[in-house]
């Protein structure tokens, strides 16, 4: 169960984290509770899988590269090559999706040489084409995701 | 702009912030850095947007949020910038790119929408076709099946990285 300490450590810092030499004692002051009750908290969290990390999120190619691709498998043979597929380190999203191009993924690399490296390696491997989206835009400004957490 | 030892500590954090009293020393210590060091390196890469943001990422899935769908659109290339800096402003949209047409697939306008059900997340759709004028293109709504892999962007040596591709 979600205390509201925990929804609140949700929702409040998604975007703003303290960057201080005491940042749970700051949320703690801010919310009017002990630094040991943040840290129980966020480590129940992380232990029951519902933050991935406290973190910064960096814009896509600034710090290295990345591509969106997706490709079209048989379902029979679906899991097997997603699973070789997200054997590589450099996947880091790797979903089905409803469509005649039925699975998506993101590889990031260090540089594009890199990347082309690891496609053609995925080809390979898998005997399937991959169909190759970089990104040439990014519109989004990431500010957190409100999360309704009434209704749990 | 950043340089060597702000991709040193962007390595180093990239995996998350320890959940201790004090975590900045903690990354200190694993690259080698003195805190107050690493803490002015992170408020000014904050403050120069090449980090988007700085905090809690969480699993949406686990979350209770289990639909999500790519909605992919296929606009004029004059257009895209405007309605995706459009898009981009509703709190539902969770990411937002322009990525090339191929051969087989003539969409250049992406956008990510969570909700906590298929029927919310095409109502959150119908909104935004409405608010941003978007009725007269082509369009596709993937939604997200099996999840085989979801981890927040991490770099592979030599270079850290991020935000999800």
């Amino acid at each position: 169960m979600l205390t509201s300490l925990h929804k609140q450590l949700l929702n409040d810092y998604q975007r703003d984290f303290p960057i201080a030499a005491r940042p749970y004692q700051d949320i703690a002051d801010a919310l009017g509770v002990n630094e040991d009750d943040v840290l129980s908290a966020f480590t129940e969290l992380n232990d029951n899988n519902f933050i991935s990390r406290i973190g910064p999120v960096i814009p896509p190619n600034h710090i290295g590269v990345s591509a969106l691709l997706a490709m079209s498998v048989p379902e029979q043979q679906l899991q097997a090559v997603a699973d070789k597929i997200s054997a590589y380190p450099e996947v880091n999203h790797n979903y089905e999706r409803e469509h005649r191009f039925n699975l998506w993924f993101v590889v990031i690399a260090s540089d594009a040489e890199h990347l082309l490296a690891v496609i053609d390696s995925i080809e390979q491997e898998t005997s399937y084409k991959t169909m190759q989206l970089p990104m040439l835009d990014d519109f989004f400004i990431d500010l957190g995701f409100k999360l309704d957490l009434n209704n749990d | 702009m950043i340089d060597a030892r702000d991709r040193q500590l962007l390595e180093h954090i990239q995996f998350g912030l320890p959940i201790c009293a004090s975590p900045y020393a903690e990354i200190g210590r694993l690259c080698d850095m003195p805190e107050a060091e690493v803490i002015e390196r992170l408020t000014r890469l904050k403050q120069q947007g090449l980090i988007k943001r700085m905090g809690v990422i969480v699993k949406h899935r686990q979350l209770g949020y289990r639909a999500n769908a790519m909605i992919v659109w296929n606009v004029p290339d004059s257009l895209v910038k405007q309605l995706g800096g459009h898009i981009s402003r509703f709190s539902f949209v969770t990411l937002c790119y322009q990525r090339p047409r191929q051969p087989e697939w003539p969409y250049n306008l992406y956008c990510m929408i969570h909700g906590k059900d298929r029927a919310t997340v095409l109502a959150q759709l119908e909104q935004l076709v409405d608010a941003c004028g978007l009725n007269g293109f082509d369009k596709e709504a993937l939604f997200s099946l099996r999840c085989f892999k979801q981890r927040g962007a991490i770099y592979q040596n030599p270079t850290p990285a991020l935000a999800d591709g």
